[in-house]
């Protein structure tokens, strides 16, 4: 048999996560996002490739979905409430807590920018979620008779996971996005030691080796309170979930250090209604925060406050979390538009950008005018800080992850198209992988595991339980070739244990194969044994 | 595989212990603490208690007068059971009986059930030479830990009134000492046999939990985790309590599902996931939770709200969902509905209402109907919950939904708090302190109110105070949550105080037993000899067999697979050489690989080994009798010529002919009906001519 993958988003770029595929007859679908970078039907992956006549639910046997972020999870109410899937769909606990506001999030936004065109409703991404079967960690779901999925810790975002299943005896794992060092308010990824026939992984820094954490922390929180000691105010474009609350946990940590009073405003309330699931769900967070949820939980922010439409204006300095991040629509270009023109003012932008997006605009060295729309255009005077923050693995994390895993074929998506050539090259030269960076709508075929079944006597198995002990002597020529060192710790007697399994094995018409000891054997074919 | 129960436990706060020999490896299945057995012993004395003391005192005065004088024998009176009869002293524990006749340390694995199962633990985990690893899912494990150092918390108020021991053997577990107690109390800590003493032990320290809990290794609801590479174990949700589960073990030799206490209702913790239970070799029932429920009913007193048994006839539609799930939940809410009534009228008519309770869900439960009942009547009382570890508690409650029910889970999908309470804390409905001497409730404290506190047996913690200020009002309610023990009030007598004992239906019903059975169909079930009393298994239509256990008696169950199943690398298996045996229309294949035991399935891996391929060549084994005329040809073909010597048909002798050969090299081969000899002084030629005969026999 052949694992057959289909990846139809995030091939050799970022964007519309979606990877189908088909092991041991069974088909499955990893993510189900889309491209915040277009408006067009380039914004979904091109489901009609999964079955050409639309009959979805017989061409899959589940959705797995690895976390909440549009690039991952964009597509779905699409997917089952318009299209009409109607079979399992899973997901974490925190993911199917959270998706339902970041979907919520993204379909207001596209109602603002395009009036009454929606293509799915509020109570539409509601009737999808219920359709939801959230799953915990390191639980195995036996999805069908012979499928079996498991979740593993990913860091990157509350909820999300790296997903393993298990078809027969062909086995793999898609990451998702992850993150192998921890950063303030999550873990890093974990997962067990398996036999697999593929690993996807994803490869958004294929060529980056990030410094350390704590500089860049220092770096940000130097330039937010220099913004907001001169009076100036601080837009953070970001999104709900996620990066505000791990900027928070920072920001609140300084805050309380320096006593500082400027007020930490969240729009919308949306960011608000977040930090309540942040509480109930911070089992999911790292240890150090788990521990403190009896006396106070971290995710109960002292100086965070709701920002109101009416204080765009208002005087004096703030830092403001607005959403959505990148600046791709919504509140976070409309205060953009007020404040930056002053530059006493600070936007802080997350360290990837869509193209297509402002905030990837901004940017490029000469941002001074900007288009936000076609009708707009905006003088850009207030500074410009990158916020090198990004939850996602670097490439020596990409590289541990598959030499841990040392999986036969490792397939790389949500990367650039050069960068991932690079990492593929390394990976097959250092880690003697076979590795492929397949691009939208294309498939990779690679062969699977089999293994032949057979029934066992327990006369066998004892057999190759007995000792087998060898005994070595070194010589005395081999002594003197031993350096000084050597010759004092080797041993002139060596002891090894060679389990060897040997037996026949036996192939009955009409009878399952057995495998049994020489001794049964005779037996069974009634002969008498003759040394030779 | 053997089992042996070590104990049939007690209710819902001590479950069964049992002791499982599987594939070699011993499993001790939970560890419970019968906390039952505290009533033998007085709650901390007040300055009223001291006279019981002093008569003491005067009772062996008195008999030393009377043996200096030789004034005849003393004659043991068997006193009568009053407050002072009970044990004046430090409680010590009572463990499961049986247990501390196994070694602890040829324990292999631990497997705890629900919170109540870790009780015992660390009186093991300090035991030198304990080594075994500890299962148990990562909810149990934390209600677990608050629930000891709980104890150890109300322990630690006997501890500054006695002080520290004086030895190490107390001095109420004398014989002569135990002789003179009333038979209730005698039974109480020697057991109906008499032969309980070895179960009892000093509580352990709040270090020893600290230390325990560093000793156990957490899983969640279907996780799979390997014990030296042979047992596979899996927890599955019983619904019982937070974190409860049952277990399935999975090795070469079958699979085994332990299934402890379960309940299919549930108003807060995860579902009974039965469905993950089905088709296994052997099923060890060990739910006794509804034999106790029947045993009590039949003692049930006035006080008692059971409710009729209802004979729900049971369809085999029923058995998919075991649809009359909603009859029985709606009797527990009526209950719920029940108590809150009665506690209203007792707050209405100025008295104060005691909740010892210890279940988890029925405080949950019981604490959102009565903040309810307060909110519909307009009444303004306080409601008080006071234990050391309550806080922790409650904020532990609201960050695991992935171990409650599924309404609870809906409200993390909305956004809304799991429970009620957290809401009610904000509002200062509820307060929540970590001791009656607290400095929040005493300026707080306000009467009429509502206090949930424990213990439930009456003996330690904040109820003794609470008990013994309010026993003596008629206005005041205790209502407890079994049926009353006649030794329970015993040290507050004579109670004024209106007692309501309500009995939750919990566990198994004995109705459900069957239906449950025939839905899980394993080959082999395990039952305890009560069971034989109330269910008839002898129906024609069952497609299991049945082996009753009795309590420190082993069972030998047989394994019902002969063989294990092996599994074998497709590129070891492209190097097979088959063989036809022409007979039996049989094809035979050598083997030769890496045995290896992973996830508890047998693997056979391709040896690379260079080292073997000489071996390789040698056949292992042969059979039948090589034909001389065959052999002659086959050593002439290579260039070898010989004689036959047809052998002597001595009786002695086994050989059937010689082999003589000369040119170009000296050998013989001697042929006898079970083996083949060939002598010759080089060792390359007899190499040479093993593989002219190895061609000629048959064999692999």
């Amino acid at each position: 048999m052949a694992i057959e993958t289909l990846v139809l988003g995030a091939g050799q770029e970022v964007g519309k996560s979606c990877v189908v595929v088909t092991i041991n007859a069974k088909r499955i679908m990893f993510d189900c996002g889309m491209h915040m970078g277009y408006l067009d039907h380039r914004r979904y992956p091109d489901f009609t490739r999964i079955s050409p006549s639309r009959d979805l639910n017989s061409a899959l046997s589940c959705i797995i979905i690895t976390h909440f972020h549009l690039d991952h999870v964009g597509a779905l109410a699409y997917f089952t409430e318009v299209l009409g899937y109607n079979g399992p769909v899973y997901m974490t606990y925190p993911t199917k807590a959270l998706a339902p506001l970041m979907l919520e999030d993204y379909r207001k936004v596209m109602v603002d920018r395009r009036g009454e065109e929606e293509l799915f409703s509020s109570d539409q991404i509601a009737e999808c979620m219920k359709k939801v079967i959230a799953v915990d960690l390191r639980q195995t779901v036996q999805v069908e008779k012979d499928l079996q999925i498991r979740a593993y810790y990913a860091g990157h975002v509350i909820g999300a996971a790296m997903f393993y299943a298990k078809v027969g005896d062909a086995e793999m794992v898609y990451t998702g996005d992850y993150n192998m060092t921890p950063d303030r308010h999550l873990g890093a990824a974990q997962i067990d030691r398996l036999r697999l026939d593929l690993l996807i992984t994803e490869s958004t820094y294929a060529t980056t080796i990030r410094d350390s954490r704590y500089a860049r922390e220092r770096e940000f929180l130097k330039a937010v309170h220099k913004c907001v000691s001169c009076g100036g105010k601080v837009l953070i474009p970001t999104f709900a979930l996620g990066r505000a609350q791990e900027l928070c946990i920072l920001l609140e940590d300084y805050w309380e250090r320096m006593n500082l009073k400027v007020p930490i405003y969240f729009s919308a309330g949306l960011t608000i209604q977040a930090n309540a699931y942040y509480k109930m769900l911070i089992r999911w967070t790292r240890q150090k925060i788990k521990d403190t949820y009896s006396k106070h939980n971290a995710f109960d922010f002292k100086n965070v406050q709701k920002f109101e439409r009416s204080m765009i204006d208002a005087p004096g300095p703030c830092v403001l979390f607005a959403t959505p991040g990148m600046l791709s629509g919504g509140f976070s270009v409309e205060v953009f538009k007020h404040w930056a023109v002053s530059e006493n003012n600070l936007v802080s932008l997350p360290g990837y950008c869509v193209p297509g997006t402002i905030g990837h605009k901004l940017m490029s060295d000469k941002h001074d005018k900007v288009d936000l729309d076609p009708n707009t255009k905006i003088d850009v005077r207030c500074q410009i800080h990158q916020l090198a923050f990004s939850p996602h693995t670097d490439s020596k994390g990409i590289m541990d992850l598959v030499n841990f895993l040392s999986p036969k074929h490792v397939i790389l998506v949500h990367g650039e198209k050069h960068k991932m050539a690079s990492l593929k090259e390394k990976i097959h030269s250092e880690l003697g992988i076979q590795c492929y960076d397949p691009a939208n709508n294309e498939t990779v075929t690679i062969p699977s595991a089999n293994y032949v079944y057979a029934e066992t006597s327990d006369t066998f198995i004892r057999s190759c339980l007995s000792p087998n002990f060898t005994f070595q002597k070194c010589s005395s020529v081999d002594l003197c070739n031993s350096t000084t060192v050597d010759r004092n710790l080797m041993p002139e007697l060596q002891v090894e244990d060679e389990r060897v399994a040997e037996g026949v094995l036996v192939l009955e018409k009409g009878k399952k194969a057995k495998i049994v000891h020489q001794d049964e054997l005779l037996l069974m074919l009634e002969e008498q044994k003759h040394d030779a | 595989m053997k089992f042996t129960c070590l104990s049939k436990g007690g209710g819902f706060h001590f479950p069964p212990c049992h002791m499982l020999n599987f594939c070699g490896i011993r499993i001790l299945l939970d560890c419970p603490l019968d906390l039952s057995a505290l009533m033998a012993f007085s709650p901390v004395p007040t300055a009223l208690d001291c006279l019981p003391v002093e008569e003491s005192y005067n009772t062996e005065a008195n008999a030393f007068f009377d043996s200096r004088f030789g004034s005849g024998k003393r004659q043991k009176i068997e006193n009568l059971l009053d407050a002072k009869s009970l044990l004046f002293a430090e409680p010590w524990y009572k463990t499961v009986n049986n247990l501390h006749l196994w070694n602890a340390s040829f324990i292999d694995v631990v497997l705890i059930s629900s919170p109540m199962g870790i009780m015992g633990l660390p009186f093991l985990t300090r035991t030198k030479g304990f080594s075994a690893k500890i299962y148990v899912t990562e909810a149990s494990a934390r209600i677990g830990q608050l629930m000891m150092e709980d104890l150890v918390s109300m322990h630690a108020e006997f501890r500054q009134f006695y002080g520290p021991g004086e030895s190490n053997f107390p001095s109420w577990l004398r014989h002569e000492e135990l002789e003179v107690l009333p038979s209730e109390l005698r039974e109480l800590i020697l057991g109906k046999d008499g032969v309980e003493l070895g179960g009892w032990m000093p509580l352990y320290s709040a270090a020893d939990v600290k230390d325990f809990m560093l000793k156990i290794h957490t899983v969640n609801y279907a996780e799979e985790v390997c014990f030296n590479g042979t047992l596979v174990i899996k927890a599955f949700s019983s619904g019982i309590e937070i974190g409860s589960c049952n277990w399935i073990l999975n090795s070469p030799k079958g699979d085994i599902a332990y299934l402890s206490g379960s309940s299919f209702i549930s108003a807060h913790a995860m579902p009974f996931d039965y469905h993950s239970l089905q088709g296994t070799c052997v099923l060890i029932y060990s739910d006794f939770l509804s034999l106790g429920d029947t045993q009590d009913g039949e003692n049930g007193d006035n006080y008692s709200v059971s409710t009729a048994d209802k004979l729900l006839p049971i369809s085999s539609q029923d058995l998919a969902g075991f649809n009359h799930n909603s009859v029985e939940y709606s009797e527990e809410k009526e209950k719920l509905v029940f108590i809150c009534s009665h506690a209203m009228e007792h707050i209405k008519q100025g008295g104060s209402v005691l909740i010892p309770f210890d279940r988890l869900g029925t405080i949950l439960l019981l604490l959102e109907e009565m903040t309810a009942s307060l909110e519909a009547s307009d009444t303004k009382v306080p409601v008080y919950i006071i234990s050391s570890v309550a806080e922790e508690l409650l904020a532990l409650l609201n960050i695991i939904p992935e171990w409650l029910c599924k309404q609870r889970q809906e409200k993390l999908f909305d956004g809304e708090p799991l429970f009620a309470h957290l809401k009610l804390l904000k509002e200062r409905k509820i307060h929540v302190v970590p001791a009656i001497h607290s400095h929040e409730l005493l300026i707080n404290w306000q009467e009429p109110c509502i206090v949930f506190c424990p213990h439930r047996n009456l003996r330690m913690g904040p109820v003794v105070h609470l008990l013994r200020r309010w026993c003596g009002d008629p206005k005041s309610l205790l209502i407890l949550e079994d049926v009353l023990n006649p030794l329970s009030l015993l040290p507050y007598q004579p109670v004024a105080m209106k007692v309501l004992q309500c009995v939750f239906p919990v566990g198994i019903g004995l109705h459900e037993v069957q239906p449950l059975l025939k839905t899980l169909q394993p080959k082999t079930v395990l039952c305890p000899e009560e069971l034989r009393l109330h269910i008839n298994f002898s129906s024609e239509k069952k497609s299991f067999s049945v082996l009753y256990y009795t309590e420190a008696e082993t069972l030998k169950v047989p394994y019902r697979k002969d063989s294990s199943e092996l599994k074998i690398a497709t590129d070891l298996a492209s190097h097979f050489y088959w063989k036809t045996f022409k007979k039996e229309e049989i094809n035979i294949a050598k083997l030769k690989g890496e045995l290896l035991m992973e996830n508890g399935r047998h693997h056979l891996l391709f040896d690379n080994d260079n080292k073997n391929s000489l071996s390789n060549n040698r056949s292992l084994v042969h059979w039948g009798l090589p034909d001389s005329e065959k052999l002659m040809a086959a050593l002439s073909k290579m260039g070898i010529s010989g004689n036959i010597q047809h052998g002597v048909s001595d009786a002695k002798s086994q050989t059937v002919c010689i082999v003589h050969i000369q040119d170009p090299y000296k050998a013989s081969i001697e042929i006898g009906t079970t083996s083949t000899i060939i002598t010759t002084a080089d060792e390359n030629v007899a190499a040479f001519i093993y593989k002219i005969v190895d061609n000629i026999l048959d064999g692999v």
